[in-house]
């Protein structure tokens, strides 16, 4: 009787051997594919500012000078770098993950409006950062 | 011999395992997060800088409070899931998978876990 088991083990003969389907190297760089990319290494750097905002939301339970002194890390070079990148990182994130909802719905492929998100998520990226540092005095 | 029907031999059989309840779940926190994190924007970006008494004061608001925690609750949950995604579409030993994939799940409830219970005791104690 022909088993699970072996039916992955007879599948598994080729392992390794097998062709790979043409990679990332190979393309041209598209709007969408760099795009989408961004998307995802938005999402993953904004662990960081997350991690250091938590930091600074436990420092406020505690208050006093350990609260001033992560305080003034955020707002010096380093920190305000990481603040600010963050920044932009989740609106791009946002705008970013509102374009693969809309995909995820079904619209939005043909390539005219694929371009058009694409530059739409990278220009409102900075817009609204531009706008949150703006009403927030920090330009 | 087996009495298992040819559906019940190949399911889960797939690289994906499952099917689209999980999608499904992740789109869901995706489009809870576009109001959350307006909301997180908008209570935050005056926070970071500001002095000790008005962060307490901006987190004792209820609905400052509340708005943060779900905020947290639902990202921590994409975070999981979304570094998950890049965990095993760019690592390719299983071993590896597997830690990784059990790291990223500490790492997101203790640091979901830290952030609600700072906002909780700012909301509480002060």
């Amino acid at each position: 009787m022909f088993s699970q088991s072996m039916g992955r083990d007879m599948a598994d003969v080729n392992r390794g051997k097998r062709p790979l389907s043409p990679h990332l190297t190979i393309y041209r760089p598209q709007m969408s594919s760099i795009s989408s990319i961004i998307n995802r290494i938005t999402g993953v750097a904004l662990t960081l500012g997350f991690v250091l905002v938590i930091w600074w939301l436990l420092a406020a339970t505690v208050g006093g000078s350990y609260f001033e002194c992560i305080n003034t890390f955020l707002t010096g070079w380093i920190g305000g770098f990481i603040m600010i990148g963050s920044l932009w990182a989740l609106c791009y994130h946002l705008l970013g993950g509102i374009r693969h909802l809309i995909w995820d719905m079904g619209y939005g492929f043909d390539l005219k409006t694929a371009d058009r998100m694409g530059w739409a998520v990278i220009i409102g990226s900075f817009v609204l950062t531009a706008g949150v540092l703006f009403c927030g005095g920090v330009i | 011999m087996s009495f298992k029907t040819d559906k019940g031999r190949v399911i889960g059989l797939g690289s994906a395992k499952e099917g689209a309840h999980h999608w499904f779940g992740e789109r869901l926190k995706a489009v809870a997060l576009i109001p959350l994190t307006i909301a997180f924007i908008c209570i935050m970006a005056p926070l970071i800088g500001a002095d000790h008494a008005t962060v307490v004061s901006s987190l004792q608001s209820p609905l400052n409070a509340i708005a943060l925690i779900l905020f947290f609750v639902v990202t921590f949950k994409h975070l999981e899931e979304g570094l998950q995604v890049v965990i095993e579409d760019y690592v390719h030993s299983k071993g590896s998978v597997l830690v990784l994939i059990v790291l990223n799940k500490l790492f997101c409830w203790a640091f979901g876990l830290a952030a609600i219970f700072a906002i909780a005791k700012i909301a509480f104690a002060g």
